[in-house]
């Protein structure tokens, strides 16, 4: 049953993931872009910890830790590049 | 019990992938930059945790360890999302509204984001 459920899931992310792609290539402003991309990183959070979890391992949770760092550094760097011209002044 | 604890993690994780797909698929639905801010607030509060509640009954009923750096994750999540919806917000208010179009910013005479000073190295970014 758990097998069952964690196909789902992944199909369900995998087409989230597929969506905000085709969001990021109509998007209609950078903003859009950025905010799209920022849930990407988040599906991916979710994908990698489905995968650990079918595979019985712990080792994806770190992975998922940093992916988290880096996906919200990222999306501040993308911000802060909108904002003002440039990232560090 | 092994089948309540079983059912228990099958839910969390269909609950999670709904409210991944949903949440996604507002990026797509909505019209507006800022209708879309409301989007990936699903995806990341009942998506990711829904996820990360099933791993956490999986490890402590089924293989009879606690295990709580899931909720590492949860808790940096849920710390880094408001500052992103915040920032993108930020952006539309100064590419896209004038000052004249806003509500009355109270006993200040503009809103933050447009109270900065002017620098004149800025390099031009118009297409955004």
């Amino acid at each position: 049953m758990i097998e069952y459920a964690i196909y789902f899931a992944f199909a369900c992310f995998g087409a989230a993931i597929m969506m905000c792609l085709w969001r990021i290539i109509t998007a209609d402003g950078v903003g859009t872009r950025v905010l799209a991309l920022d849930t990407m990183v988040i599906n991916t959070i979710a994908l990698m910890i489905l995968y650990g979890l079918s595979k019985g391992t712990e080792i994806f949770f770190e992975a998922a830790m940093i992916i988290a760092m880096l996906g919200f550094v990222s999306t501040v760097a993308y911000a802060r590049f909108m904002l003002r011209g440039n990232i560090i002044e | 019990m092994t089948f309540i604890a079983e059912l228990l993690i099958a839910i969390f994780l269909i609950v999670s992938g709904i409210f991944g797909f949903v949440g996604s698929f507002g990026m797509i639905k909505l019209n507006d930059p800022m209708s879309r801010l409301h989007a990936p607030t699903k995806a990341t509060t009942l998506g990711v945790g829904g996820v990360l509640l099933a791993s956490i009954t999986h490890s402590v009923l089924l293989e009879g360890k606690l295990s709580l750096h899931e909720l590492l994750i949860t808790l940096f999540l849920f710390l880094t999302a408001p500052i992103t919806a915040l920032f993108i917000a930020k952006w539309h208010i100064h590419r896209h509204e004038l000052p004249s179009d806003l509500p009355d910013a109270g006993e200040d005479e503009l809103w933050a984001t447009h109270a900065v000073e002017q620098v004149e190295d800025v390099p031009d970014h118009s297409a955004n």
